[in-house]
């Protein structure tokens, strides 16, 4: 008889599965759900990317390409930067094109950590982060940001989680699920407590191009911050491209040599078409951006006063495509928000508590739908709270 | 405002009170500014796209060339009126190709109707020289929006 149990990795089966695995199992076996719970664009990736990609399978561009990625892409990104962040990298060394930002992320957390070691790790946030860690023997130290500060970190709470075993900072900013950023002025703060120590920040800016009236900054261009950041990002969000699964990261070259053996071993190189798809984007895709970015916000503005309408309290969300409203005060759990919305209103959101436990008593809502979708949403959210409102 | 516009062009089943949040704006302002709009005439209507391919009514539109002869002191202005006026016409357009003056879109129930409107009542108008009349096969695509797609939310769910 084979013995699974000692035939696999301990460390991989403590993993736990995602706690709310069971309610996405639930919905997606249920029809006629009104559902806000995709965490990607609903817009098509732009017919110009597309079509760059279709080109080059017709010219039977096939190939592998470089580990690092195509030179020219590499290029792009390096203008990219420079043109949308004032930041400088070199397309020769410092720029890593991945299989999405989920590769960035776990190539920047493999090269950095070592069991034993500890992450700063800012909750809730995207669901990665931890079983990375965890994969890497390294410990996880939580700071739980608070509504009450706009969801963002403060230069306290990271002052009094750094220990001397502190090796990596996580800075999910934009952040999902809250739609929390960090301006520039605040991560000045951070940036003089991180100044003087060894600690490395890994800046998953994913959705830098999505934030509504202040531009994104990056806390590699502050002073003696690029030197410990590594940035991860990717073309998923920006131009609606997540099916592509095309990241990057940018960092110093000490820092991108080593994750480049991790990359080359374990992915070879990000896919062919779709690095001709990014090029494009980049070259000839600023527009859609804009356009995107401007429909965001619509629907944003929309979702944020509907539901402050309704009676549900709600953070303004200044960044990503998701909005968190604040569900304690209706006295019931996450889940069991969440659940009844699902089952009795056939309408579904996620709980908060997807995001680790600091997201009890809170939701998210995607607002990466069409106005009328948000719409009928908003409609059954209203009867709910109605429902329990008139309970209470 | 023409922020309302750019929205109602796009979906004009919005409501003031939709579009009211959206712009962050009081219902009632946006109210007064469609009113003003449709009063101007800045907004003339609100249509509904529809793919008679799919229901069993019979349609068929044909786009049709039309060359004419402009009539002293009123130019195109006067025959593009008496074509206009005829409620088979949906769209008339003055064109600056060399080949002919006017453009228009007609829908009929059948290729024999849209024939007979051609032959019967378009042809004999007094400056009309010369027409030509292309047949639709096929709408694809028609004010943005592709024919015969289906909106399915095909996105993977995931926890993300």
């Amino acid at each position: 008889m084979i013995d699974y149990e000692k035939m696999l990795s301990k460390t991989v089966c403590d993993i736990k599965p995602s706690g709310i695995r069971k309610f996405f199992d639930i919905l997606s076996e249920m029809d006629d759900v009104i559902s806000l719970t995709v965490g990607q664009p609903d817009f098509i990736t732009p017919w110009h990317i597309r079509e760059a990609a279709i080109e080059s399978l017709e010219k039977g561009k096939t190939y592998y390409t470089s580990n690092a990625g195509m030179t020219e892409l590499r290029e792009e990104i390096s203008k990219y930067m420079k043109r949308r962040f004032d930041l400088s990298y070199s397309s020769r060394d410092e720029i890593l094109v991945t299989v999405g930002g989920s590769e960035a992320i776990d190539v920047a957390m493999r090269a950095i950590l070592e069991p034993g070691d500890e992450v700063i790790l800012p909750v809730p946030s995207f669901v990665c982060y931890e079983p990375i860690a965890t994969m890497l023997g390294a410990k996880v130290v939580h700071i739980n940001t608070k509504l009450e500060n706009k969801f963002k970190i403060t230069p306290e709470e990271l002052k009094s989680a750094i220990t001397p075993k502190t090796k990596l900072l996580i800075l999910p900013f934009p952040n999902n699920p809250t739609g929390a950023i960090l301006t520039g002025e605040e991560l000045k703060e951070l940036a003089k407590i991180l100044r003087d120590t060894n600690i490395a920040v890994l800046s998953d800016e994913i959705y830098a191009e999505l934030t509504y009236g202040k531009r994104h900054v990056s806390i590699a261009s502050l002073e003696g911050m690029r030197e410990r950041t590594i940035i991860a990002s990717g073309f998923s969000k920006a131009y609606a491209m997540t099916g592509w699964r095309l990241g990057y990261i940018c960092a110093p070259r000490e820092l991108v040599s080593q994750m480049h053996k991790i990359h080359q071993y374990a992915i070879m190189c990000a896919p062919t078409m779709s690095q001709f798809a990014a090029t494009e984007a980049l070259k000839n895709g600023d527009e859609d951006i804009e356009m995107m970015r401007a429909e965001y916000n619509r629907r944003r503005v929309f979702i944020l006063e509907g539901l402050r309408k309704i009676g549900i309290e709600c953070f303004e969300p200044e960044g990503a495509f998701y909005i968190y409203p604040n569900i304690a005060p209706f006295g019931l759990s996450s889940e069991e928000f969440c659940e009844r919305l699902l089952y009795e209103y056939r309408c579904a959101i996620v709980p908060g508590t997807a995001f680790g436990e600091s997201g009890e008593g809170f939701a998210r809502i995607s607002y990466a739908y069409s106005v009328k979708h948000l719409s009928q949403a908003l409609e059954k959210i209203e009867e709910f709270v109605k429902s329990l409102k008139n309970k209470a | 405002m023409d922020k309302i516009l750019k929205l109602l062009e796009d979906d004009a089943t919005l409501t003031p009170e939709q579009i009211a949040l959206m712009l962050s704006k009081e219902v009632g302002e946006i109210k007064k500014s469609i009113d003003k709009y449709e009063k101007d005439g800045v907004i003339l209507g609100y249509k509904t796209l529809i793919d008679w391919d799919k229901t069993d009514r019979e349609y068929v539109s044909a786009i049709i060339e039309v060359k004419v002869m402009p009539q002293r002191d009123k130019g195109f202005d006067h025959i593009a009126e008496k074509i206009y006026n005829y409620p088979e016409v949906k769209s008339l357009y003055l064109m600056s190709s060399g080949g002919f003056d006017l453009a228009l879109i007609i829908e009929g129930k059948t290729m024999r109707e849209v024939a007979y409107f051609v032959a019967q009542k378009l042809a004999p108008i007094e400056s009309v020289t010369a027409t030509a009349t292309h047949f639709v096969l096929r709408k694809y695509k028609d004010k943005g929006v592709i024919y015969g797609a289906c909106e399915i939310d095909e996105r993977g769910n995931l926890i993300i």
